[in-house]
C-alpha cells in the first residue's frame, strides 16, 4: 500500500470527522441545556447546505457570503423551533423532545425530497480554493483542507466560547443548576433559546462547508445524524471536548478501515460503539451515573 | 357475568376484522393488522417498560428477510418459514437488548437506533438479501398444509389469528406478575431495584419479547406480501412504529392497534394525493407529541376513566 492511498483515506475520514464533530458538539451543547437530544440537527445541516445552494443558484451569491448568511439565518430559525415547539415540552420527559424533532426532521427531509428528489444538486467548490498543494507524500485539495482546518477553528472557538469567556460561565451555570441560575438573575429562557439557535448555526455551518464535497442532497442529514448519534454515545454528552475529540477520532477510524477492510467502513462507527458498551458502559469521556 | 370494557372492545373488534373483507380491501387489512401487531410489541417496551426503542425495524424486517430467504431458498413451509423469522429475531433482541440496557434514557433510543442502522447496512452488503431489489417473489405456500396463503381472503384470516394470538400473548404478558414488575421498573427503577427485582434481567426479557413478535409481525407481512425489502429494516420504519404507538396510546391495550390502523389509512390516503408522505407524516408527529400525547385510545380511556 502507497503512502499516497493511505493518506487520502486518512484526509476523508478527518473530512467525515470534522463533520461529525461539529454536529455532535452541537447535540452535546442542546442536551446541555435542554437536556433533549435533538434528531433535527441532520435536517438543519441539510436544510444548511440546500441553502448554499439556493443562494448560489437562485440569486447569485457565492461561497463566502452563504458560509456567513446561512448560519445566521438557520440559527434565528432555530430559535423560533426553540420558542415554538421545544419550550412547550420542558419538564416533560425527554424522549417527547426527540421524538417531536424526529418529526421535525421527517417533515424538513420528505419537503426537501419532494421538492428536489433524492439526487443531490451539485455545489460548486469556490474559485480561491479550487486545486490543491503537493506535499510531497500526498496531494492536498485546498478545500478539504480548509475544511478540516475551519471546523477545527470553530469546534475550538466554541470550546473555548462556553468553558473561558463569563457567557460561557452562565451557560455552564444553567446546564448544571437552571433553578439557581434564575434565581441569581440570570435569564434562563433566553439563555437556552440562544445556545439552540447557535447549535443550529453550528450545524448550518457544517451544511454549507459539506456542500462542494458531497452535493446538497436530501437524504444527507439522516445518514450523518445516525452516525452522529453513535458518536454520541461512544463519547458521551457529558465532556464538550469530549464530543469533539470523538468526532474526529471515529472519523479517522472509518477512513481507515476503508483502506484496510472496505466493506466494514459503513458499520466500523457502529461497531464501536458496541465495543464501548461492552467495556466502559458510560462512554469514553461520560461519567458513571 | 359482567365483561371488562377491554373484553368487549376486544370482542367488537374481532367481530368487525371477521367482516371486513367484505367491505375492504384484504391487502390493506392485511398490512394494518401486520402493523398492529408490530406496534403492539414495540408497546410492550415504550408503554410497560418505559424503553423507547428507535431500531424496532432491525426485528420486523430481519425477520421478514429471514422468513423470505427460508420460503424461497429452502424452500420451508410457511408456518415453518415465520417460525425462523421469529426466532432470528428473537435472537436478534437479545444480542442487541443486552448491549442496549446498559444505558438508559435518551441514549438507549440512540443506542438502538445505530445497532439497527448498522444491521441495515449489514443487510444492504449481505449476499442473501438481493440489495436493492430485496427478495421478492417469496411462495406463499399453505399454512400448516391447509390455508392457501395465495388466497387473498384466507390468507387475511390466516393474518387476522396470528395478530389476534399475538394481542392475547402481550395481554398475557402485561397483566402477568411479569408486567407488573415491568411498570415498577418503569415508573421507579431504583426502587425495584431496591425491592430485590434484578431490573436488567427484566428489561432485557421485555427486550427479547417484544423482538420476537415485532418478528412474527414482519415474517408474516413477508410471506402474504411475498416481498422483504430494504425498507423493512430502515430507520424510518422504526420512526413509523413509534408514530403508530403514539397515535393510538403508549402504553394502553389497544392503542397501538387503533394507531397502525389510522397511520396505514393515512398513507394509503397519502399515496394518491400527491402530498409528500413523509412530511405530512412528520407534521403528524410533531402536532401528537405537542397536544395528543395521550394518543386517542389514552385519551378515550382517560374521558371515560376506563382502561383499555
Amino acid at each position: 500500500m502507497s503512502v499516497q492511498v493511505l493518506s487520502g483515506q486518512l484526509l476523508l475520514g478527518l473530512i467525515n470527522g470534522a463533520f461529525y464533530a461539529l454536529l455532535s458538539l452541537g447535540l452535546a451543547v442542546i442536551f446541555g441545556v435542554l437536556g433533549i437530544i435533538n434528531f433535527a440537527h441532520g435536517a438543519f445541516y441539510m436544510v444548511g447546505a440546500f441553502a448554499a445552494w439556493g443562494l448560489a443558484t437562485y440569486l447569485d451569491v457565492g461561497y463566502w457570503p452563504a458560509l456567513v448568511l446561512v448560519p445566521l439565518a438557520m440559527g434565528l430559525l432555530g430559535m423560533g423551533v426553540e420558542r415554538l415547539m421545544l419550550k412547550r415540552l420542558a419538564g416533560l420527559d425527554p424522549l417527547y423532545g426527540l421524538l417531536a424533532t424526529f418529526g421535525l426532521a421527517l417533515v424538513l427531509e420528505g419537503t426537501f425530497r419532494q421538492v428536489y428528489g433524492s439526487s443531490g444538486q451539485p455545489y460548486p467548490v469556490p474559485e480561491a480554493l479550487q486545486g490543491g498543494v503537493n506535499l510531497g507524500f500526498m496531494f492536498l485539495p485546498l478545500y478539504r483542507g480548509w475544511v478540516v482546518a475551519a471546523s477545527i477553528v470553530v469546534c475550538l472557538a466554541t470550546w473555548l466560547a462556553i468553558e473561558r469567556t463569563a457567557l460561557g460561565a452562565r451557560l455552564r451555570a444553567v446546564t448544571e443548576r437552571p433553578d439557581v441560575a434564575q434565581a441569581l438573575g440570570l435569564n434562563v429562557p433566553l439563555l437556552v433559546t440562544v445556545t439552540f439557535g447557535v447549535a443550529v448555526a453550528l450545524a448550518a455551518f457544517a451544511g454549507v462547508m459539506a456542500a462542494p464535497v458531497y452535493q446538497a442532497n436530501p437524504l444527507m442529514g439522516s445518514n450523518l445524524i445516525i452516525v452522529v448519534f453513535a458518536v454520541v454515545v461512544i463519547g458521551g454528552m457529558g465532556s464538550l471536548s469530549g464530543a469533539i475529540l470523538s468526532g474526529y477520532g471515529l472519523g479517522l477510524a472509518e477512513g481507515m478501515t476503508k483502506v484496510f477492510y472496505p466493506p466494514a467502513a459503513n458499520i466500523v462507527v457502529f461497531v464501536i460503539m458496541a465495543v464501548v458498551l461492552m467495556v466502559r458502559p458510560a462512554g469514553l469521556f461520560g461519567r458513571a451515573s | 357475568m359482567r365483561l371488562p370494557p377491554l373484553a368487549l372492545l376486544a370482542l367488537a373488534a374481532l367481530a368487525l376484522l371477521l367482516a371486513a373483507p367484505w367491505v375492504i380491501y384484504p391487502a390493506f387489512l392485511m398490512k394494518a393488522l401486520c402493523f398492529a401487531l408490530f406496534a403492539a410489541a414495540f408497546n410492550l417496551l415504550l408503554g410497560y417498560a418505559g424503553l423507547l426503542s428507535f431500531g424496532h425495524a432491525a426485528f420486523f424486517g430481519g425477520a421478514a428477510y429471514v422468513t423470505a430467504h427460508a420460503a424461497k431458498v429452502w424452500g420451508w413451509p410457511p408456518e415453518l418459514a415465520i417460525l425462523g423469522g421469529t426466532l432470528a429475531a428473537a435472537l436478534l433482541g437479545l444480542a442487541m437488548g443486552a448491549l442496549a440496557i446498559r444505558r438508559q434514557g435518551i441514549y438507549f433510543a440512540m443506542t438502538t437506533l445505530a445497532l439497527a442502522q448498522m444491521l441495515f447496512f449489514l443487510f444492504l452488503q449481505a449476499p442473501f438479501t438481493g440489495g436493492e431489489d430485496g427478495i421478492q417473489g417469496v411462495p406463499q405456500g399453505r399454512l400448516l398444509g391447509l390455508i392457501d396463503l395465495g388466497q387473498p381472503t384466507s390468507a387475511y384470516y390466516a393474518v387476522l389469528a396470528i395478530a389476534a394470538l399475538g394481542h392475547l400473548a402481550l395481554y398475557r404478558i402485561i397483566h402477568s406478575p411479569f408486567g407488573q414488575v415491568l411498570k415498577a421498573v418503569r415508573d421507579n427503577e431504583a426502587r425495584a431495584r431496591s425491592l430485590g427485582y434484578e431490573v436488567d434481567r427484566y428489561k432485557l426479557t421485555a427486550f427479547v419479547l417484544s423482538a420476537t413478535l415485532a418478528g412474527l409481525a414482519g415474517g408474516t407481512k413477508a410471506l402474504v406480501f411475498q416481498i422483504a425489502t430494504l425498507a423493512d429494516v430502515q430507520w424510518q420504519m422504526s420512526g413509523e412504529v413509534v408514530l403508530m404507538t403514539l397515535l393510538g396510546g403508549i402504553g394502553t391495550v389497544a392503542g397501538p392497534a387503533v394507531g397502525a390502523f389510522l397511520s396505514v389509512g393515512l398513507e394509503s390516503a397519502l399515496a394518491t394525493s400527491g402530498l409528500p408522505v413523509a412530511a405530512v407524516i412528520g407534521a403528524v408527529f410533531i402536532a401528537c407529541v405537542l397536544v395528543f400525547r395521550r394518543g386517542l385510545v389514552g385519551e378515550i380511556g382517560a374521558r371515560l376513566k376506563i382502561r383499555i
